[in-house]
């Protein structure tokens, strides 16, 4: 009888990796989520009705959980503005790891009933799946908080924080080693509270443009807690699901570390807002910057033929996309080439843009990956750069001792004219300088993204 | 040593199909566009709610008179099931914005 949902699992298996792999290609990503949807309804659903002898079931609580999750899931999946994605991303990823937190613990507690002797390797088992599964889940809800502005960087970085984090990292492994040779309640409810505080510690120094790189990291440690998770069930899927989480997550976070051309490691120590900060203390005076007004762009962008517009998040946050849409479609009709230059990290997430641009209906063929752009911008007219501030920031190729040093941007004082949309002089989310805003070619477009472009939009009609 | 010998026969396949996942799982994730590694994130990260099925069997075996065991494990459940519902919900809601074909 058994064999039925064991081949039930095996289908669902096959749906998850088929659900990946067509996740991984454009044409096919959208019937790729639906199949690993339908992957995880089938592994849900054998699970509920797996013949179990003499267990008591509790499927009133089971039904409750489910329709209590899925609502507030659904809900906030359909309430949820694009801008915020990221954020909402990480909040999910942090119930993962937090509901394997809560199984290892209870399993845990199961486990001192029963009688811990000749249970070594199981315990352990809970205590690595207790550890993980409260790193990201701790560590993800600071990310969530960090990305949404309600916590700053410099108000969780401790000075040598880098140092904290290794002490910390010795004291939860001595705390967790503690606990497998004296398990009790006390031991492993002290060993939660330790893990969950290092993974407090681990995302604190963490910030600026790594913000994504994390994201991705504690996804595949999610991906690795449910694994773990999975042995101490012996249930084949949820190994499966989870290391294929684990793995994809890992090659996706170097995949993001290689797009700003800097290491993992460099990016876990935090060199970022430590040295980023300093930085942006000693900033020294470069000079006034050029300010503009709408009507002055407008008359600008009327005469040009080649505009390439640089997206950023003071677009999303602006909401200005429907704005840089409206506007592609004038210039357009006058023959203006418009193309979107998109930097692999703009934004909170990778390709966190394009997906702003797809919602409003921008083409794909219009969007400039870096080094297709960096081609492209000598002989551009304009260069739009709309709520973006660290990718264009050329201390990234010229001074050595910038915190972004080395990281590949879009060279965009390479075209005839810069114009700069910004809400007032501050720093990026690096907390960097940036010299481009006091460049010959640049100019400053002061104001909310959205209005600006729409002053612009308001303009260019006039002159018809 | 008995306790890792007993772990290791008991589990020798789930220790085969946990090293060839981390293969198969970094051949499947090798070359994306950019464009599609925030919807692949968000569907990964859906994927590993799978953790729910471990809940589902902690709640089916737990003793009925056990309240603590009960709750937490629902809790555990619920975050499982937001992770999962809300992860492809939003994924699919990402994607729908891709409908229309690239011309390229």
């Amino acid at each position: 009888m058994s064999v039925y949902f064991q081949i039930a699992y095996l289908i669902g298996a096959v749906a998850f990796i088929l659900g990946l792999r067509g996740l991984s290609d454009p044409k096919t990503a959208r019937k790729g989520n639906m199949t690993a949807a339908f992957g995880m309804g089938l592994a849900i659903v054998t699970s509920l009705l797996y013949p179990m002898a003499d267990s008591p079931d509790n499927y009133a609580w089971i039904i409750g959980a489910l329709i209590i999750g899925g609502a507030i899931g659904w809900w906030s999946s359909a309430k949820v503005e694009m801008t915020s994605m990221p954020q909402l991303v990480s909040v999910f990823n942090g119930l993962g790891g937090g509901s394997a937190m809560l199984l290892a613990f209870v399993e845990f507690m199961n486990l001192l009933q029963v009688g811990t002797a000749n249970k070594g390797l199981s315990l352990l088992t809970i205590l690595f799946t207790l550890f993980v599964g409260a790193v990201s889940f701790s560590g993800s809800i600071l990310a969530y908080l960090k990305l949404d502005g309600k916590v700053k960087d410099k108000h969780v970085t401790l000075p040598q924080h880098q140092i904290v984090n290794m002490v910390f990292m010795v004291v939860t492994i001595a705390v967790l080693v503690y606990t497998f040779m004296n398990p009790s309640i006390t031991s492993v409810s002290i060993a939660t509270i330790v893990c969950i505080l290092y993974g407090i510690s681990f995302v604190a120094p963490i910030g600026g443009a790594d913000m994504p790189v994390v994201i991705s990291l504690l996804n595949s440690v999610t991906g690795i807690s449910a694994a773990t998770a999975g042995f101490l069930y012996n249930n084949q899927i949820m190994i499966l699901g989870g290391i294929l989480v684990g793995a994809s997550g890992t090659i996706l976070t170097v995949l993001m570390c290689k797009a700003m051309n800097r290491s993992l490691m460099n990016v876990i120590v935090g060199g970022f807002t430590a040295t980023g900060a300093a930085a942006a203390g000693v900033a020294k005076d470069q000079g006034p910057v050029q300010s503009t007004q709408p009507i002055d762009v407008a008359i600008l962008l009327n005469y040009a033929s080649k505009v390439i517009m640089v997206p950023g998040y003071g677009m999303a946050v602006a909401q200005a996309q429907k704005y840089a849409k409206e506007l592609d479609t004038i210039l357009s009709k006058k023959d203006v080439e418009v193309y979107y230059g998109i930097h692999p990290v703009a934004g909170r997430m990778p390709g966190h843009m394009n997906v702003l641009l797809a919602e409003v209906d921008i083409s794909y063929d219009k969007l400039l990956d870096l080094d297709d752009c960096n081609s492209h911008l000598s002989d551009t007219d304009i260069v739009l750069v709309v709520g973006a501030n660290d990718v264009v920031n050329p201390s990234a190729l010229d001074d050595p001792g910038s915190s972004i040093y080395g990281m590949p941007v879009l060279e965009v004082w390479n075209a005839k004219q810069v114009i700069v949309f910004k809400r007032s002089m501050k720093p990026g989310y690096a907390g960097i300088q940036n010299p481009l805003f006091f460049k010959e070619n640049t100019k400053m477009l002061f104001g909310d993204a959205g209005a600006t472009l729409k002053g612009i939009i308001d303009e260019i009609k006039t002159l018809d | 040593m008995a306790g890792i010998n007993q772990f290791l026969g008991d589990n020798m396949l789930s220790i085969y199909l946990l090293i060839f996942a981390c293969f198969l799982g970094f051949e499947l994730i090798s070359k994306v566009p950019s464009v599609l590694h925030t919807p692949l994130m968000s569907g990964a990260n859906a994927i590993s709610g799978i953790v729910l099925v471990g809940s589902i069997f902690f709640l089916r075996s737990a003793d009925s008179s056990d309240t603590v065991a009960l709750v937490i494990g629902s809790i555990a459940m619920i975050m499982a099931v937001i992770n999962i519902v809300g992860g492809f919900a939003v994924t699919n809601r990402m994607l729908s914005m891709f409908k229309k074909k690239p011309k390229s």
